[in-house]
Parts: C-alpha cells; sequence; structure tokens
C-alpha cells in the first residue's frame, strides 16, 4: 500500500457541482470540492446541512440528480454493482454509530470484510486480525460481543475493521459524537496517527468545531447544501466571514438567527 | 365555546359545497397510490433477494444459520400447538362421529384435517408470528443501526449476505414444521381416540390409510406450505427492508409483518384449496 | 463449538421434519395410491348412484385399484365407468362382473368385482360386460311401499 503514498498534490477526491434531492428539498445544491492525497480533510457545518449525504454520495450508496464526482480518477455515481464494489474495497467507512455486526465478536467483525473480500487461511486472518486490533490498541477484547463494549471501544473496533482491508480513503461519519473526553482523545489520536502511518487519505464529517480543527489539514464549511469556506484550521478560526464566524466560534446569534421565523412576539402573546 | 360553534358551523358550510364529501375519495385515491407502490416495491424486492438467494446457494453455512433462527427455533412452538390442535380435533370429531357411530372414521378426519388445511395454515401462522416478526425485527434493526450499509461499503452485498439465506431458510423450514405440526397433530388425535375413548388403533390408522392419499391431501399440503413460507419470509424481509429506521418504525414494521403474513396466508389458502381441490 | 452445536441442532431439526414426512406419506401410501402401474378397464352402468372418482375397487372387499374416471356414452346415455386396477392383479377373467355397492347402510359407494371362470384375462382397455347398477335406496323404499299398500287392496 506503500505505492499511494506519494504526497502530490492530485486529488483523490473530485466533486463538481453536485445535486442531491431528497422530495422537493434539494440537500446538496451544487457542492464543490477536492480532496488531496494523504490529507485529514475535515468537513464541518451545521446538523442537517448534507455532510452525511456527501458521504453517501461518495460511497456510491446514494445517487446525485446530476453533478459530477470522482474518487481515485473514476466517476462514482451510477457505476454498476461489480465495478462499484471493487471501488468501495479501497475505501473504508466509519458510521456515525459504529455499525457492528451484532451477531459477530470483536474479532469476527474485524475478520468479516477479510473472510469476504479474500480466500485466506484462517490462520493468516487470526493474525491479520490481531495487527489490526492491536493498532486501536484492542487486540485484548477480541472475544467480547459488540454489545459488552464501551461507545468509544465499538468505534475503535469498527475502525480496525475499516481499515481491514488496507483501504486508500476512510471516510468517518460523526467520529466524535457521544463520546466522553478520554476517548474522544484516543479518536482524535488514532485519526491522525493512521492517516500518516498508513498514508491513507482521511474525510472527516463532523460537527465538532475544535476537534475538528485539531487534526485538519484542510477544511471545508458546509451550509445548505454548499461549501460556505475552505482553508486550513487557521484561516478558518480567523475568518472575518460572518456566518464562518458564528459557525468556527459557537455564537447563539449572527447570520443564522436564534429565532426561528416568527411574528411579532407581544402582539401573538396578546392576540392568544 | 364560540369557536367550537364557529368550527361547526364552518363544517356543515362546506359539506354543502361538498368539499367535505371529497375526502374519503381522496383517502382512497392515497391508500390506492400507497398499495400499488408497496407492490410494485415488494416484486422489485423480490427478484434482487431471489438473485441474492441463489448465490448464497454457494454458501450452505450461511443458510444453516438461518435454518437454526427460522426453523429449529420455531420448532418447539409448533410441535406443541400441533399436539393441542390433534388432541382437540380428535375430541370434537370424535363427539360429532359417534352420533353415526362412525368413530371408526376419527383417524381419517382428523388427518385429513390436518394435512389439508391445519397444518399448513396454522404453522405458517405461527410462523409468521414467531419467525417472520423476528426477521422483520432483525432487517429492521441491521438497517437502523447501519449494519446494512456498512456490509455495503465492506463490498459485501446485503441481498446475498443477509437477505438471500434468510429466504432459502424459510422456504426449505415450512413445509418440514407443516409435516411436523401434522404429524403431531395425528399422534395427539390417537391419543385421545384411543387412550380417552377406547377407538381401536387399527380402526383408527386403517382409515387414515384408506381415507388420505398421497398426492392429493399429502403432496398438495406440502404444496401450500411451501408456498406459504415463501409468501411469510417474503414479506417479513420486505417489511423488514423497507421499515423506517427508527426504533417506532421497526415496531410497524414488525406489527405489518404479522398482519400481512397472516391476511396472505389465510386468503392464499383458499385460492389455493379451490385450486387444488375445486377441480380447476 | 458453538457451530458443533448448531449444526446438532439444524441436523435434527430436518432429520425430524423429514421422518414427519416420510410418517406421513407411509400413513397415506399404503392406500395403493401411490403412483404405480395401473391398467384400466371399463365398464358400462345404467346408474352410478353416488359413485365418485378414486372410489375404490373392492374384490371380496379387499381393494384392488381406484375409480379414474366417470363419462356419459352420448350414444345410449349409458354411464362409463374406467377402473384403474393395480398392475398386479393381472389375472381377472373376461367374465368378471361389477357391481356398485355401498360400504355400510349409509356409507361411501366403490365398485365390487365378483370373479368369473373364464381363462381368458382381461387387458387394457376392455369393457366389463356383466354389471349391476347402483341400488338407489330412495326407489327401494319407494318400491317396498308401494308394494305393501297393493298387497293391503288385494286382502
Amino acid at each position: 500500500m506503500l505505492s499511494t503514498t506519494d504526497h502530490t498534490a492530485d486529488h483523490i477526491v473530485c466533486a463538481e457541482d453536485l445535486v442531491f434531492s431528497h422530495g422537493e428539498r434539494n440537500i446538496l445544491d451544487g457542492l464543490s470540492l477536492t480532496i488531496a492525497r494523504g490529507t485529514v480533510t475535515v468537513i464541518m457545518g451545521p446538523s442537517g446541512c448534507g455532510k452525511s449525504t456527501f458521504l453517501g454520495l461518495l460511497g456510491g450508496r446514494l445517487q446525485p440528480a446530476s453533478g459530477a464526482l470522482r474518487f481515485d480518477g473514476k466517476p462514482v455515481p451510477r457505476t454498476p454493482g461489480p465495478d462499484l464494489f471493487r471501488m468501495r474495497r479501497k475505501m473504508g467507512m466509519l458510521f456515525q454509530n459504529s455499525a457492528l455486526l451484532t451477531d459477530l465478536s470483536v474479532h469476527d467483525n474485524v475478520a468479516f470484510p477479510i473472510r469476504e473480500q479474500t480466500s485466506l487461511p484462517e490462520e493468516l486472518i487470526r493474525i491479520l486480525v490481531l495487527m489490526k486490533l492491536e493498532m486501536v490498541g484492542l487486540r485484548g477484547a477480541r472475544d467480547m460481543m459488540p454489545s459488552q463494549l464501551s461507545g468509544g471501544m465499538m468505534r475503535r473496533v469498527a475502525l480496525s475493521r475499516a481499515i481491514a482491508l488496507d483501504p486508500v480513503m476512510i471516510m468517518y461519519d460523526e467520529p466524535f459524537v457521544g463520546l466522553d473526553p478520554v476517548s474522544m482523545g484516543v479518536i482524535l489520536r488514532l485519526i491522525r496517527s493512521l492517516n500518516d502511518a498508513l498514508g491513507l487519505t482521511s474525510v472527516v464529517v463532523t460537527h465538532d468545531v475544535s476537534e475538528g480543527c485539531s487534526i485538519a489539514d484542510q477544511v471545508y464549511l458546509m451550509d445548505n447544501g454548499r461549501i460556505a469556506g475552505n482553508g486550513t484550521a487557521e484561516e478558518m478560526l480567523g475568518s472575518k466571514d460572518p456566518w464562518i464566524r458564528q459557525f468556527m466560534q459557537g455564537h447563539a446569534d449572527g447570520p443564522v438567527r436564534y429565532h426561528h421565523p416568527a411574528g411579532d412576539y407581544l402582539e401573538e402573546i396578546r392576540g392568544g | 365555546m364560540a369557536r367550537s360553534a364557529i368550527i361547526i358551523r364552518r363544517a356543515t358550510i362546506l359539506k354543502k359545497f361538498g368539499a367535505v364529501r371529497m375526502e374519503p375519495i381522496m383517502k382512497l385515491g392515497q391508500w390506492t397510490i400507497g398499495f400499488t407502490c408497496g407492490l410494485g416495491g415488494a416484486c422489485v424486492f423480490l427478484v434482487v433477494a431471489l438473485r441474492g438467494a441463489a448465490r448464497s446457494l454457494l454458501r450452505p453455512m450461511l443458510i444453516v444459520q438461518q435454518l437454526y433462527a427460522t426453523g429449529v427455533l420455531t420448532m418447539l412452538i409448533i410441535l406443541v400447538s400441533g399436539l393441542f390442535v390433534g388432541l382437540v380435533l380428535g375430541l370434537q370429531g370424535y363427539y360429532q362421529l359417534v352420533s353415526f357411530s362412525a368413530e371408526s372414521s376419527l383417524g381419517m378426519v382428523v388427518a385429513l384435517f390436518l394435512v389439508r388445511e391445519l397444518g399448513p395454515v396454522l404453522s405458517a401462522l405461527l410462523f409468521a408470528g414467531r419467525a417472520g416478526s423476528a426477521l422483520t425485527a432483525e432487517i429492521g434493526l441491521m438497517k437502523a443501526t447501519e449494519q446494512l450499509a456498512a456490509m455495503e461499503m465492506m463490498a459485501v452485498d446485503p441481498m446475498e449476505r443477509i437477505i438471500g439465506p434468510r429466504l432459502v431458510a424459510g422456504i426449505i423450514s415450512m413445509p418440514l414444521l407443516a409435516a411436523m405440526f401434522s404429524a403431531v397433530g395425528v399422534l395427539g388425535g390417537y391419543l385421545v381416540a384411543h387412550v380417552q375413548f377406547g377407538v381401536d388403533p387399527g380402526m383408527f390408522w386403517s382409515s387414515i390409510e384408506n381415507g388420505v392419499d398421497l398426492i392429493d391431501d399429502i403432496l398438495n399440503g406440502v404444496i401450500k406450505s411451501l408456498v406459504f413460507g415463501f409468501v411469510v419470509v417474503w414479506i417479513a424481509l420486505y417489511e423488514g427492508h423497507r421499515s423506517v429506521p427508527t426504533s417506532e418504525g421497526v415496531s410497524r414494521a414488525t406489527t405489518r409483518t404479522v398482519v400481512a403474513s397472516s391476511l396472505a396466508v389465510l386468503g392464499g389458502d383458499y385460492m389455493l384449496t379451490a385450486i387444488m381441490f375445486g377441480g380447476f | 463449538m458453538h457451530n458443533k452445536s448448531l449444526e446438532l441442532w439444524v441436523g435434527l431439526f430436518m432429520l425430524s421434519g423429514i421422518v414427519a414426512l416420510v410418517m406421513l406419506a407411509v400413513q397415506a401410501g399404503s392406500s395403493g395410491s401411490v403412483i404405480g402401474e395401473t391398467y384400466r378397464i371399463e365398464a358400462r352402468f345404467e346408474n352410478v348412484g353416488g359413485l365418485a372418482v378414486k372410489a375404490p375397487v373392492r374384490i371380496g372387499g379387499v381393494r384392488i385399484g381406484r375409480v379414474g374416471a366417470i363419462r356419459i356414452d352420448p350414444s345410449d346415455y349409458a354411464a362409463v365407468v374406467s377402473l384403474d386396477i393395480d398392475a398386479e392383479y393381472d389375472t381377472l377373467g373376461e367374465d368378471t362382473g361389477a357391481a356398485i355397492l355401498t360400504s355400510g347402510l349409509l356409507g361411501a359407494q366403490f365398485v365390487g368385482l365378483s370373479p368369473g371362470a373364464s381363462d381368458l384375462y382381461l387387458e387394457s382397455g376392455d369393457t366389463l360386460e356383466f354389471t349391476q347398477s347402483a341400488i338407489q335406496l330412495e326407489s327401494l323404499i319407494g318400491q317396498l311401499m308401494f308394494n305393501r299398500s297393493g298387497q293391503d287392496e288385494g286382502r
């Protein structure tokens, strides 16, 4: 997998003018972004701005209404089944609630993609699984069931499953939600260290500003289905744009109103 | 008070102009569109699921695991219910037949009822309640916890890995469960006839021999239960797969599975019986 | 270990299902309706009463076949009953007679054959010549009552 570690400027993901609609509403409305190989790219934005939808499109689970999306030089949307599966073998994905297979042990969960995609002998699979689990520090938990794990441990197991087939890119969907500070620190360190040690490209989708900024090589801010701003973490934190300032610093009121649009307060109380 | 009076007046005015009367018709239209979409979705799902099932045949271990979940775990309730149904059939049959001094045909009556109707139908209903609802809940939860999406992202086709084996296992286990139901039921009927009422065992078994036909009764019963098994698992998997991925959505899907598959089994039984025994 | 017990249970399940099927099949199977070799002969009756397709064909109370079809011969409106006789009973004489009998007073009707003395055996497609139609209980009772009243008047 070392061949993919060329830190050239070429882009592993290239999205142009993506539109995705659900019913009447355009969830993605002209989204364009590029992700450089070998970097940690953090996509941030308020809830419901279409961040997770973008990961769905990138994984080929959702189809855009229009626009182009290329992964590793090949277009993703409407790729036929076998080609799409070949493409997905180069992607790992960490889901928000880990998505471990509940009827399999930790070991079998990590072994699952290896067993499904290869016909390696069982002894070799065991060694591979132990290596992957060691990377996330959970070799000792290999015989436990997912229901016995804490949220942070589940996410680490899911992470070791995501890297089981040595992907080129890992997508993280809200990896910091619902974690205690220690687990959070562990996950943050893992994202950075796995990215550098394995020469991966990481795409992190989150709404946690400080955590996102602490590991990001590049930050994209999303709002209403399009990119509102991008740059390094420092650039974003120092931005003069009022919307970006409000989001990055978490002010309650600003361009994003605190109040849902409503009639005059006093009038409504009197008239009720 | 004044407000509700206004509302009532407004409603009567609307009624006069026919706006209210349109509503049931619109409801019917909505329902029809929804039903047709559901049916179409179920058929598309079936085609994909059958393709997955065909591919899953190459991986018998997955099917064996599902045979355990759908077959073995349903076996106990099938055996117990079959026994009780047989006992009741024996009792009721005896009370009715003895007034014609025809209690020697009790075996035939019990066996025919079980093999033709009660075996396939009741075991399919129990199967829908026990295995069908479990399948829907399982698939629904896998969807809600993104396990299905995770599989797709690991380049594993859930249709082949999850849906297919369950479809195959359901179709295999249903006729076997129905046969167990009927066999245990006949034994139950025999217990009542012989132990309680002293009907001659020879008469009991020979009336079964004379009255039950291998092709007409037993084979048709097996065909019925094959069809029921297929329909119940199809509905269960489809409902699970299209369920709204929340705890409420999954529980609704589970209910829908039991209701829809029970109706399908009972309605389908009428049609199958008409075709098989009506001489069409 | 887990896999072993799972396999065992599934094996038990399959086995008991198949045993149940076989048990039901064997119970029904000896009725002779198994797709065995049969040959078909015909018998013409004036009246078949309540005879039904698949009713047994018996000699001396022993089942040797079943009624395959019942139809009307359009030329003389006689009822033609096709009898499927098990192939092992291939030595029925040509002068075998057929009657439609009833098991018990109200039981189901069946075809009873009375063996003849001929050395020539029936073959597939042959027609029985000596037949006796179904006895109809209601006409029998009618006759009895009619005769009774006639006797009373004569006295």
